[in-house]
């Protein structure tokens, strides 16, 4: 019996996928890539935001061709508690000419369904419908993939795994630690439809500018995650996502804690008049820096969600982690390819141009950031449930003599914060979340 | 130069109304899924009923999990299921697999 070869095969049509595969097609090699949906971008999700510095490098001035949403030229991070929203908003006309600070909201049904197009047209195959359940070992080597189709064994040279957040085949294959609440935040989204003249106006844009506003504190209950509100082109994207260990001790169901945002009375205004088209679900990976595998072995190189590949910090990026990731394996195969060697040493230049870049810097310098707000919780609560508070009260207007609105202020931090404690958080926050 | 809202195609008032906010089931509806015959999910029945927090009854942001009319059974409605795998992250008496392929959902936005 003869099974189908090919010199790579890509597990998942996602954003490192595809950038592996048209890395890949470029440089001439034979390249399948499997993907479990309909079509490529089918069962893709994110947030809303593309942060796009590899994909320019990829495919320049992709903004003028591809199915991109809005440019964000605004964004803002807010702490609500139930009544009151404090925000920190950045507007520059900086951001509002090319490379757009390398941020766009888009829609991944739409984006990768474009951009597996263009792996394609470079030469990658790309085949649909089809859900790869294990690897194939031969000698301790990943030798290729078995799929749920009859006689849908491929084997491969090599195969990247690009699985996505829910990374049932590496973890069953040892290539990653578990997956757990605390590594793991699950997000819902709702997309809601206005015409682009109402989120123009609404949201003070322009043309295509976008906004893209994060929540935190009393948007996600005091929980390790946050709320945000995205613009496309003629329909918005709102959501809130949590760290699963605060969703199971706080016991809250998350299209619940969606619907309470959504009502917020800072928040409802700007959904006026949208009608929900379309509610998803997705994992996020929050792995540290500290518990990431190597991921590579004789064989498969890991990218993307299923790596664990995002920034868990306020930065919040995974979009341009995943696409350099495809991009870092595509080229050490390449590397290992002039050698014929796929063994572990000979994909090990993978994890090289990862460490050696950008995306270990940063993965690196936020390692402990999912673990400070667990562990400091008044971070994510009473801190800006305070911050807030305090606000508000130094600019509510009742007559009062200012001098004795700050008094009471004062008093009110003298009361709430215990000084050495702050101090001691303040010096570590400094260092694992800025 | 640019429309003014009076000559706009659009009717403002149209969308100066409150949000109208969708039950789940009907969120639910507005997804596109395949049913498979067979469930991609399983769950351990005997480990759901020692769980005190019965997490997979909440956790789910599809609530594809249903507790039976005698409080017993956990029912999988994986119809449902959009497909996030957060089950098993929370509980590993639920083993979620990847649906066959073209099965399942299929986002329109995504």
């Amino acid at each position: 019996m003869s099974s189908e070869r090919f010199e790579v095969v890509i597990v998942g049509a996602g954003l490192s996928g595809i950038a592996a595969a048209l890395t890949l097609a470029r440089a001439e090699v034979e390249v399948l890539v499997i993907e479990r949906g309909d079509f490529p971008g089918a069962k893709n999700l994110f947030g809303g935001i593309l942060y796009s510095g590899v994909l320019a490098e990829l495919i320049p001035e992709f903004w003028k061709a591809a199915p991109i949403e809005r440019h964000i030229v605004n964004r803002r991070w807010v702490t609500l508690n139930e009544e009151t929203q404090v925000a920190l908003d950045l507007k520059s006309a900086k951001f509002d000419v090319p490379p757009f600070n390398n941020t766009f909201t888009a829609l991944r049904s739409k984006f990768d369904r474009w951009f597996a197009a263009q792996a394609e047209a470079a030469g990658a195959f790309i085949i649909n419908e089809t859900t790869v359940e294990e690897l194939i070992i031969e000698n301790g080597n990943v030798a290729g993939v078995r799929t749920g189709r009859d006689d849908g064994d491929v084997l491969a040279d090599c195969v990247i795994l690009a699985e996505g957040a829910n990374a049932l085949i590496g973890e069953a294959a040892g290539l990653r630690p578990p997956m757990s609440p605390t590594n793991r935040v699950n997000a819902v989204k709702e997309v809601l439809a206005l015409p682009p003249e109402i989120i123009e106006d609404r949201f003070h844009l322009e043309g295509n500018q976008g906004a893209a506003i994060e929540y935190f504190g009393g948007a996600v209950k005091g929980m390790v995650g946050s709320a945000f509100i995205y613009t496309n082109k003629d329909s918005i994207s709102v959501g809130v996502g949590c760290l699963i260990e605060d969703l199971l001790n706080t016991k809250t169901a998350l299209y619940e804690l969606l619907d309470d945002f959504k009502a917020h009375p800072a928040v409802a205004p700007l959904l006026r008049g949208g009608e929900t088209v379309e509610y998803s679900t997705k994992m996020i990976p929050e792995d540290s820096y500290d518990d990431l595998s190597d991921l590579y072995a004789a064989g498969i190189m890991l990218v993307g969600d299923c790596a664990g590949l995002v920034n868990p910090s306020i930065h919040h990026e995974g979009t341009n982690l995943a696409m350099a990731s495809g991009v870092f394996a595509a080229e050490a195969f390449l590397e290992a390819r002039e050698k014929k060697d796929f063994s572990r040493r000979g994909l090990a230049s993978y994890r090289r141009r990862l460490d050696d870049s950008w995306v270990m810097k940063d993965l690196a310098h936020y390692r402990d950031a999912v673990h400070f707000l667990r562990t400091n919780r008044e971070f994510v609560d009473d801190y800006q449930r305070l911050a807030v508070e305090l606000v508000r009260d130094y600019f509510t207007v009742d007559d009062t003599p200012k001098a004795e609105v700050r008094k009471r202020l004062i008093r009110r931090v003298r009361d709430e914060v215990a000084f050495l404690r702050l101090a001691r958080q303040m010096w570590r926050a400094r260092k694992t979340l800025m | 130069m640019r429309e003014t809202g009076a000559e706009m195609a659009i009717d403002v008032k149209e969308y100066l109304r409150p949000h109208v906010g969708l039950s789940l089931a009907e969120r639910l509806d507005l997804v596109r899924r395949r049913f498979a015959d067979e469930s991609h999910i399983e769950v351990d029945q005997e480990a759901f009923r020692s769980d005190p927090d019965r997490a997979v009854l909440f956790i789910c942001p599809a609530q594809v999990f249903k507790l039976s009319e005698d409080g017993a059974t956990c029912i999988v409605n994986y119809e449902d299921c959009l497909e996030c795998g957060t089950c098993q992250v929370a509980r590993r008496y639920t083993t979620w697999r990847n649906p066959k392929g073209g099965y399942g959902v299929t986002y329109r936005y995504g």
